[in-house]
């Protein structure tokens, strides 16, 4: 069925009888082509581009509880490339292309909205940094650019200038970041998967990786065994445990991040707003709630729910830099669990099981990456070479030393 | 209309507030609803999406539809629930959410367009022409969705956050919270009552009952005196616990000054943060509603609230009421309305077998399939055993059955478990350690029930603390057995709506079921049950055995609902009180801040520290004019500069130079007594965590200096390296960096100053010497060392004397022909000599890039040595520590490319981390990381910033301008 | 969420600094393989369920803490201060 104006027009005259399902309710069959451990974005978006780009027919896409319940369906829903180091670069500005289509694409309304992002500094210092940032971001052919006071004054007036414990001296704006609807990405790459054949089996929780001989060759579930050629774990903050199913230790330790959604407001935050010495970050959905998030809770956990000092850390800083939302109530705190890697930065890569793959470490910057990730994972498991936008995403780069952290603050799994 | 002789309001205070503009007159002890509904007002709102007239529902904080704005002074507060909302005299409150007034809203339109707005429409439209999506249609979803609007005004309003602690936390002032109260009152707990309304009592309030053979507020009174009288009761009112946390942590709400008007010395709200030993849920319940069709409209309510409203505010919320149950506790409301006068239109009750006693018509097997009235309940319709029917009524009062209120059970991923015999959920066992649930939040609905079971649980409690529950008799009340038949929905060819306040009907559960998104979380997101302000409090069950209904499940396979906190929305004001401006984080101030304001400096954010950036003379226009004097200070006379930020650690016992040559690469066991030596300190993953110098002060005690930013970073890294590698060595250390105040004296006349105002004149002290001096009697250490270049010297003496140091320092300067030098000036002479900072060191940087690897030494390990060696880390591939010099200006954060490529990412060479103008050679001058860069002095590269519009060549060189042989700093 | 300091006793979260997974505490001999190393800095066993890791009392005594605690419940099952342990010389 093709999602179209009209057809909503032509349904609604008729009741809302037509409506036919999403996407079909698979069980497992024995064997597969491929199988993807997880149904969250990354693993939805792996299986469509596998079948889309590489024409592989005969993918299941295996998922524990129900598709997208995972971080895909607790975010705070920004979409933007603007990362400054080799290796993320090119991956996330290949992401905000597959963005900007879709809609299209999936025929699906995901609702990227690019309101724009800026990213405000705090010193000269910081400055410097965003300056670094926003060159790099153009050198790659995407878009940023310097707001001064005077700019952002007049785009912000409701930031507290003068009373800030942290001054703001200024602004670094990404026009073409955004926001999008998060539970539609999985939504629509599922559907889209489902139309050109993937099996999504949900209620189906892996419990063993069969290995043999150095090779995959199947998967144990709740749901009995099932034979694959080739299996991508893409599970996330739990992709530790199901690499501990092939005996891999991965470098990802699994934290919590809280997010915070308000009552619904009538417009009055138009973009995405993130706060440089606060751990902020805020934007308006389209149902008028403020949604917003900070840093993660900071000790390893699978609770995905968090406790008040960090929720609180988050409040005084939207305090401190928009005292405008004073009055907005929070009305819903929530968990996920980020697979945080030892530079920030994630891995798709082989492993040294021949058929297995590892799509995993994407800290919390997932969501925005679930195009690409998709993308680049499925050429890797189709073509068995890594894309080249993907291309240092490397399980061994902490061993070689080739790291990517943008952050700068080294080898330990939550400073990212 | 109010009844006479009913209520507990103050009926001699009467109160006066405003509502869409007009004066309406109310009692002390009404809510905004009460108030409202006294005065006759049946529409106080619109509903989120198809904006339709609605009014209150409920009488408790769980309200969808009765939500306003309460307007002060260039402020408002959006979303504020009108049953929990108390009127104070000069109350003004308004509806929100339409287009024009609230009977004529424009918005409504959407009504209309209903059919083509069923759950989820908007994930399949909207996609064509793309540029449309955020031009015209996002914008307009936008405006016509949210609900309440925000000031664009700082709130400045005050707010509060607290600690407290007890034995028992009691959650909820009904019988059960009371008896439980009690109970650990008796036995000597601290214990805490909390009750989100503004009156103890809870359901007793509400519900004309009898306990112990008189009123139940007679024992509600004594029960509150006596708990009132104990030392060790904290009665809380107003105070919603909101939220339930680890280790017996919960967070309330408490609503200090929202009752009256506003007090710039009252906060509005507080939020504490309870540790609680233990905790009793004594919630109570929800009336649920039913799904009939067209039930939204105004005059249709809980019968809970109908009964509220009677029995506490003495409001008859109809002429000609109607009571639409399943259930046999329903009927109470009904017996009451009668009894106080109130017109009974008809009792209808959906069980075909139920009993039929009261004075009214009881129409048994009933169904209501249609109502009337767009701006106020006028008839509604239907069909019972015995034929169809048509009522004329003003108030229809529905209930559904009851849910125990089991949120903050949830809050810890608890999962609810489904009780066939009560058709609702109940806690499970355990869910949040130490909290229990009691009462009707527990399933027993009926009086005695809660009495008893507040009362065991409550024993328990205090068997688990250790402490004895005194006997206690327990009083009589009604035990009503609960009886109900499960009505979940009505079908009619109307919509019927499950969440009022999000307008999601039975028809969007239903074909969100058909379109596959049969899982209960696919169904909530995809139609937006139980997102709105009220959470799903209404709504859950009921959606829930809809989805299982049209997915052929029973309730308890189709899942349960996950109630997160807060139980009730928290304003993020009070959330984060203490945050806005300059508290948000703590001001960290030199001894000689002071006197640097007083000389105008502007002081800058360094860290938590205030730092002066320059010392603007008269007739300076630019900073830069201020910062080229002062570099002339130091590079000609002498300047001074307080450096009491950078971290100081003293270090003390046999193991200490042992430590030290485990965090610091290089060696300091081999550091001769009073000299002091340049330190490179790397993280365990091999790249640069921090630099400074080190003094060896004794045989067996050293200090160590830390850059300002890393200061709190090497304490933890120093602690963590002792305590795991070496904790049985022979070491202590500490932190002094607030015990001494530094100060930098350097420049050519830096000698002269110092014997100006040392008791001793300078013997020979060559560089990286350091030793004890006396200024002015006062003991301090004085060390030689330079991060400019010069002949330089720091002076640290006990942090009380440092106001009174600088500012003779800087005094005798002047009269030498220099003075105080700010952040600017120190960060042009620190560039000229090629001295790096975090900066350069930012996390991404090793010994190699920054030509240290000498450094690391050969000869012993040290922390971070071995993945230094990393081959990533190491190379003609790697970014390294060049100087740049030219001509014209260029910025830190440019990047760099090899003369005739073209420039992108994948062609960049490096990039520019520091720069400045130096005066001293004429010349714009900066540090930065290139590729292969030590190979590449004297090559040209372009360099390009996109955000200065920059695009000029600088030269490569080495990293140090100025006297690269060092003999000035020998000086 | 609230430890217990075997020195200060039970204290919120906010006093403490989290760290990481108690492999941080064995370090492996300088000339050890790599692989040695980078068990040590980066890989995880990551476990749903009992875990040993690391706290830092950065706000009370500047003790590290082994915590022993359940990564699904949050449940705190121990709390020893690292120099204490057996074998805690390097």
């Amino acid at each position: 069925m093709r999602y179209s104006g009209f057809k909503v027009f032509t349904e609604g005259l008729f009741g809302n009888k037509g409506w036919t399902p999403a996407w079909r309710d698979a069980a497992p069959k024995a064997e597969y082509d491929a199988v993807i451990i997880g149904g969250g974005g990354h693993g939805l978006s792996t299986a469509y581009y596998l079948a889309k780009n590489h024409g592989l027919r005969n993918i299941a896409v295996l998922e524990k509880g129900y598709l997208g319940g995972g971080n895909v369906g607790r975010n705070t829903t920004i979409v933007r490339a603007n990362y400054f180091l080799p290796g993320n670069s090119e991956f996330y500005s290949h992401s905000l292309k597959l963005w900007e289509k879709l809609e299209g694409e999936l025929n699906y309304n995901v609702m990227h909205s690019q309101r724009g992002q800026v990213v405000l500094f705090h010193s000269d210092g910081q400055r410097d940094a965003a300056v670094r940032r926003a060159n790099a971001i153009v050198n790659q052919g995407d878009d940023a650019e310097i707001l001064d006071v005077p700019t952002l004054k007049q785009l912000y007036p409701f930031l507290d200038y003068n009373q800030t414990r942290f001054p703001i001296y200024g602004g670094m704006n990404q026009r073409r970041a955004g926001t999008a609807r998060h539970d539609a990405v999985a939504w629509g790459y599922a559907r889209g998967a489902d139309q050109l054949g993937v099996d999504l089996i949900q209620n189906c929780e892996v419990t063993g990786i069969d290995i043999e001989g150095g090779k995959v060759v199947g998967v144990q579930t709740t749901r009995g065994a099932i034979k694959a050629k080739k299996v991508g774990m893409v599970a996330a903050g739990r992709s530790g445990q199901v690499a501990a199913m092939a005996g891999m230790r991965l470098p990802v330790e699994s934290h919590i991040m809280q997010a915070y959604v308000t009552e619904g407001l009538k417009p009055c935050i138009d973009s995405v707003i993130s706060f440089g010495m606060g751990h902020f970050y805020i934007s308006q959905s389209d149902k008028g709630g403020l949604v917003f998030g900070g840093d993660i809770d900071f000790y390893a956990s699978y609770a995905a729910r968090g406790n008040l000092p960090m929720l609180e850390h988050v409040m005084e800083a939207g305090m401190t830099l928009m005292p405008m939302i004073g009055r907005a109530k929070v009305l819903r705190t929530w968990g996920g669990i980020m697979d945080m890697t030892p530079d920030g930065s994630p891995i798709i890569d082989k492993t040294h099981i021949d058929g297995l793959f590892v799509d995993a470490g994407w800290n919390y910057g997932g969501f925005k990456a679930i195009p690409a990730s998709g993308w680049c994972m499925a050429h890797l498991m189709a073509t068995g070479q890594p894309h080249e936008v993907a291309a240092k995403f490397r399980l061994d780069r902490f061993r070689t030393g080739h790291l990517i952290d943008e952050e700068g603050t080294g080898s330990q799994h939550n400073l990212h | 209309m109010r009844i006479a002789g009913k209520g507990l309001i103050d009926r001699d205070t009467q109160v006066s507030f405003r509502f869409n503009g007009t004066s309406y007159v109310g009692h002390r002890g009404d809510t905004l609803a009460s108030a409202l509904l006294a005065n006759g007002l049946r529409v106080v709102g619109r509903s989120f999406k198809y904006h339709r007239p609605r009014g209150v529902l409920t009488a408790g904080s769980e309200e969808p539809n009765a939500l306003v704005e309460i307007m002060e002074e260039g402020q408002q507060t959006p979303n504020t629930r009108a049953t929990v909302q108390e009127i104070f005299d000069g109350l003004e409150a308004r509806s929100q959410n339409h287009l024009g007034s609230l009977r004529w809203d424009l918005w409504s339109l959407n009504d209309l367009a209903a059919p083509f707005l069923s759950a989820g429409f908007y994930y399949k439209t909207f996609m064509w022409p793309r540029a449309f999506w955020e031009k015209l249609y996002e914008p307009a979803i936008r405006r016509a969705a949210g609900l309440g609007n925000l000031s664009p005004n700082a709130d400045t309003a005050p707010y509060e956050k607290a600690w407290a602690s007890c034995d028992l936390l009691v959650i909820g002032s009904g019988p059960t919270g009371l008896m439980a109260a009690l109970t650990s009152a008796r036995a000597g707990a601290d214990v805490i009552l909390a009750e989100e309304d503004f009156r103890m009592g809870g359901a007793l309030l509400s519900a004309d009952q009898v306990i112990d053979g008189q009123p139940a507020l007679v024992w509600v009174e004594a029960a509150l005196a006596e708990l009132d009288s104990l030392p060790n009761v904290r009665l809380m009112t107003r105070t919603t616990v909101t939220g339930a946390y680890d280790s017996g942590v919960f967070g309330a709400l408490e609503r200090v000054g929202l009752h009256r008007a506003p007090d710039a010395h009252l906060p509005r709200e507080c939020f504490w943060r309870i540790t609680a030993r233990r905790a009793i849920l004594a919630s109570g319940a929800m009336e649920r509603p039913i799904a009939f069709p067209l039930n939204d409209r105004p005059g249709i309510m809980m019968a809970s609230a109908v009964q509220s409203y009677l029995n506490r505010f003495g409001v008859a919320t109809g002429r000609r009421v109607t009571l639409y149950a399943n259930n046999d506790a329903a009927r109470v409301t009904a017996r009451q309305l009668m009894a106080a006068g109130v017109r009974v239109a008809a009792i209808l009750d959906s069980r075909p077998d139920a009993s039929a006693v009261e004075d009214c018509p009881v129409y048994l097997g009933a169904e209501v399939l249609e109502t009337h009235g767009r701006h106020g309940l006028r008839a509604i319709q239907g069909r019972h055993t015995g034929g169809e029917f048509r009522l004329d009524t003003d108030c229809l009062a529905m209930s559904g059955g009851w849910n125990p209120t089991l949120h903050l059970t949830c809050h810890m991923n608890g999962r609810p478990k489904w009780s066939a015999d009560l058709a609702a959920f109940v806690p499970s066992d355990g869910a949040v350690p130490g909290l229990v649930a009691a009462g009707a939040a527990n399933g027993s609905f009926s009086t005695h029930g809660a009495l008893s079971t507040g009362h065991a649980a409550a024993v328990q409690a205090m068997a688990d603390l250790g402490l004895t529950a005194p006997d206690l008799a327990l009083p009589t009340a009604e035990d009503a057995p609960y009886r109900l038949t499960p009505l979940w929905s009505v079908k009619g060819k109307h919509r019927a709506w499950l969440d009022f306040a999000n307008d999601v009907t039975t028809k969007d559960i239903t074909q969100a079921a058909q379109e596959g998104y049969t899982s209960v979380e696919h169904m909530k997101r995809y139609t937006t049950q139980g997102m709105a302000p009220d959470q799903g409090k209404n709504s859950n069950v009921a959606a829930l055995a809809l989805l299982a209904d049209a997915t052929g499940r029973g309730i308890p396979e189709t899942g349960t609902t996950t109630f997160r906190p807060p139980f009730t929305p928290i304003s993020i004001a009070a959330l984060g009180a203490g945050g806005r401006g300059k508290t948000f984080a703590p001001q960290r101030f030199m001894t000689s801040d002071q006197a640097s304001r007083d000389r105008g400096a502007p002081m800058i954010e360094a860290g938590l520290w205030y730092r002066p950036s320059y010392f603007p003379k008269h007739g300076e226009t630019h900073w830069r004019d201020s910062c080229n004097r002062e570099v002339s200070y130091v590079r000609n006379a002498v300047g001074v500069a307080d450096v009491s930020t950078l971290g100081k650690i003293d270090i003390q016992g046999r193991d200490a130079a042992r430590f030290l040559d485990l965090v610091y690469t290089n060696t300091f066991s081999t550091l001769p007594l009073n000299r002091v030596r340049y330190g490179l300190m790397l993280r365990e993953d091999g790249l640069v965590l921090d630099d400074g110098t080190t003094a060896r002060l004794g045989e067996n005690h050293y200090l160590m200096t830390t850059t300002t930013a890393a200061a709190g970073l090497v304490m933890r890294h120093l602690d963590f390296v002792h305590q795991t590698h070496a904790a049985d060595w022979d070491l202590r250390f500490i932190s002094v960096t607030e015990t001494w105040a530094q100060f930098a004296i350097a420049g050519p006349k830096a000698r002269a100053l110092l014997n100006s105002v040392l008791d001793q004149p300078l013997g020979d002290f060559p560089f990286m010497a350091v030793g004890p001096v006396t200024v002015g009697g006062v003991k301090a250490r004085l060390f030689r060392i330079s991060f400019s270049g010069e002949q330089g010297y720091e002076i640290a003496v006990p942090t009380r004397y440092g106001e009174a140091l600088f500012r003779d320092l800087v005094a005798r300067a002047e009269t030498m022909g220099g003075g105080p030098y700010g952040m600017e000036a120190l960060n042009v002479l620190r560039l000229e000599k090629g001295f790096i900072t975090h900066a350069e060191i930012h996390g991404r940087t090793g010994a190699f890039d920054i030509g240290m690897d000498k450094m690391v030494s050969a000869k012993k390990d040290c922390i971070g040595k071995r993945m230094a060696m990393r081959e990533g880390l190491n190379g003609p591939e790697r970014e390294q520590l060049v100087g740049l010099r030219c001509k014209t200006e260029f910025g830190s954060g440019a990047h760099l490319f090899t003369q005739g490529t073209r420039v992108h990412r994948e062609t960049g060479q490096g990039y520019v981390t520091s720069m400045c103008y130096s005066p001293t050679l004429g010349e714009w001058i900066g540090l930065a990381f290139v590729k292969n860069g030590r190979a590449r002095h004297g090559e040209d590269l372009r360099l390009v910033d996109h955000m200065r519009n920059t695009d000029c060549l600088v030269t490569v060189c080495n990293p140090v301008f100025f006297d690269p042989e060092g003999g000035k700093l020998r000086a | 969420m609230r430890l217990t300091c075997p020195l200060c006793g039970p204290r919120d979260r906010r006093e403490f600094y989290y760290y990481g997974a108690e492999d941080y505490l064995h370090r492996p001999a300088p000339d050890a393989p790599i692989e040695a190393w980078d068990d040590h800095l980066h890989l995880r066993t990551n476990l749903a369920g009992v875990i040993k890791d690391l706290w830092y009392h950065e706000g009370g005594c500047a003790s590290w803490l082994l915590v022993t605690r359940n990564t699904i419940t949050h449940e705190v099952l121990s709390v020893e201060r690292v120099a204490d342990r057996k074998g805690a010389s390097a």
